[in-house]
């Protein structure tokens, strides 16, 4: 079975069984002397508590009130995202996006999971779907309606397939009526899915 | 044998939603974020690179029925298995059944930080001129590679046009296979949604763009 979690009971005798299995791995490599247990404590934290889509939000934010970082986002994505303090381990090659009246941006990766993680942490589960991955390239204004969100009809939809190790970061429009908001307050209307592309930035003081 | 890749899924027909969900936490158990530091460890000895992960994963009979980190740890089981590092019968067991080869490097909890910064850059110096220019219509590969490949199936045997050189990068098809980098020029690649889906298909406005290594190319 797809070990999709319909069935409780089945669900969560699986969940045991691969912490078995996992634990029982991890001993064999810490005991061969292949992994060092306190990093992976280490990894782990870094991608829970670390790295995320704040890291993105802020990148967003800075480039919807400076011109000047936004012109070098659009230009060199790495070097500018690497000013504030984000690079490395899947963000090595930056592209950044820009949504406009015309042209919506959305991300995928068709062939496994490649996402930018440097500025949006882990990937959410539904992006390593199955169903992403299969319609995001064929109907993203199908997979845009699952997340509530309708494109005017004349807005070209421009999807970007992950396929080598360029990542992609969109740049969602500003929304309307933020002008006096400051950075930190616009980056808090930048969510995780308006920088994958399947989502808007959140009106100031209302809902998506 | 042939290669078979179970992760192909661009536009795979009959697939259901997509289910969104909140911002937090990734994992959605214990042993997810274990095997995920797991691979991440084992990737930075050097036993293997990223696109040899990618060609284990994508090979595995039952992708489709695994969930996503049950494929990192199917994955992660194969490319142990395959050098020796952790048998077969040592993961029945659950134990060390034997001791293994020595690896060159081991990820200590000092180094993570420096490691996950200083990334892996794919990116090569270029020794050849790109052979495709920006605003260039070129045709993709048609033929299947019988190994790891990035070309996408939706996307082989179509015209599409240059829209970005992205510089030399290490060529994921010969690095999966341990032929080395061969790095090879990157290019972003733009098709028009008839192209790909045909000229019946309800249209969407709609492009779709790939990054596709020269080999995968040539001119249209």
């Amino acid at each position: 079975m797809s070990g999709h979690d319909d069935d409780d009971h089945d669900a969560h005798s699986e969940l045991g069984e691969m912490d078995v299995r996992v634990r029982a791995l991890e001993t064999i490599l810490a005991a061969k002397g292949y992994v060092d247990p306190a990093a992976l404590d280490i990894l782990i934290d870094t991608y829970q508590t670390q790295i995320g889509p704040r890291n993105g939000a802020r990148v967003v934010a800075r480039a919807w009130t400076d011109p000047e970082f936004r012109e070098w986002l659009l230009e060199d994505a790495t070097a500018a995202i690497a000013s504030l303090g984000y690079g490395g381990r899947q963000g090595e090659h930056i592209v950044a996006v820009e949504n406009t009246e015309s042209r919506h941006n959305m991300v995928v990766c068709t062939l496994c999971s490649c996402y930018p993680w440097s500025v949006l942490g882990l990937p959410p589960a539904w992006y390593k779907s199955a169903p992403y991955r299969a319609r995001a390239v064929r109907d993203p204004r199908g997979v845009l309606a699952d997340f509530g969100v309708t494109l005017p009809d004349a807005t070209e939809v421009r999807v970007w397939d992950s396929t080598a190790e360029v990542r992609y970061l969109v740049v969602p429009r500003r929304p309307a009526g933020t002008e006096g908001l400051g950075e930190a307050e616009l980056a808090g209307l930048v969510t995780r899915d308006s920088m994958i592309g399947t989502g808007l930035a959140r009106a100031p003081g209302g809902a998506a | 044998m042939s290669y078979v890749s179970h992760a192909d899924l661009g536009g795979r027909a009959h697939d259901g939603p997509v289910t969104p969900e909140a911002e937090g936490n990734p994992f959605h158990a214990r042993w997810e974020e274990r095997v995920h530091a797991l691979t991440l460890a084992m990737g930075a000895t050097g036993a293997w690179n990223l696109d040899m992960s990618r060609a284990a994963r994508e090979t595995l009979t039952d992708y489709d029925a695994l969930g996503y980190y049950g494929r990192w740890l199917r994955g992660l089981e194969k490319l142990l298995g395959e050098r020796g590092l952790v048998t077969p019968d040592e993961i029945t067991a659950g134990r060390v059944l034997r001791a293994g080869p020595v690896l060159p490097r081991v990820l200590a909890a000092a180094d993570v930080a420096a490691v996950l910064a200083r990334g892996a850059p794919t990116e090569r110096p270029a020794s050849m001129p790109a052979r495709f220019a920006v605003g260039e219509r070129v045709r993709t590969r048609r033929d299947v590679a019988p190994h790891h490949t990035r070309l996408p199936g939706y996307a082989r045997g179509k015209c599409g046009i240059v829209e970005s050189i992205r510089g030399v990068h290490v060529f994921a098809d010969a690095h999966a296979r341990g032929q080395g980098e061969q790095p090879q020029w990157l290019y972003t690649v733009v098709f028009g949604e008839a192209e790909l889906w045909g000229a019946r298909a309800p249209r969407q406005r709609l492009s779709v763009a790939i990054d596709a290594w020269e080999p995968y190319l040539e001119r249209a």
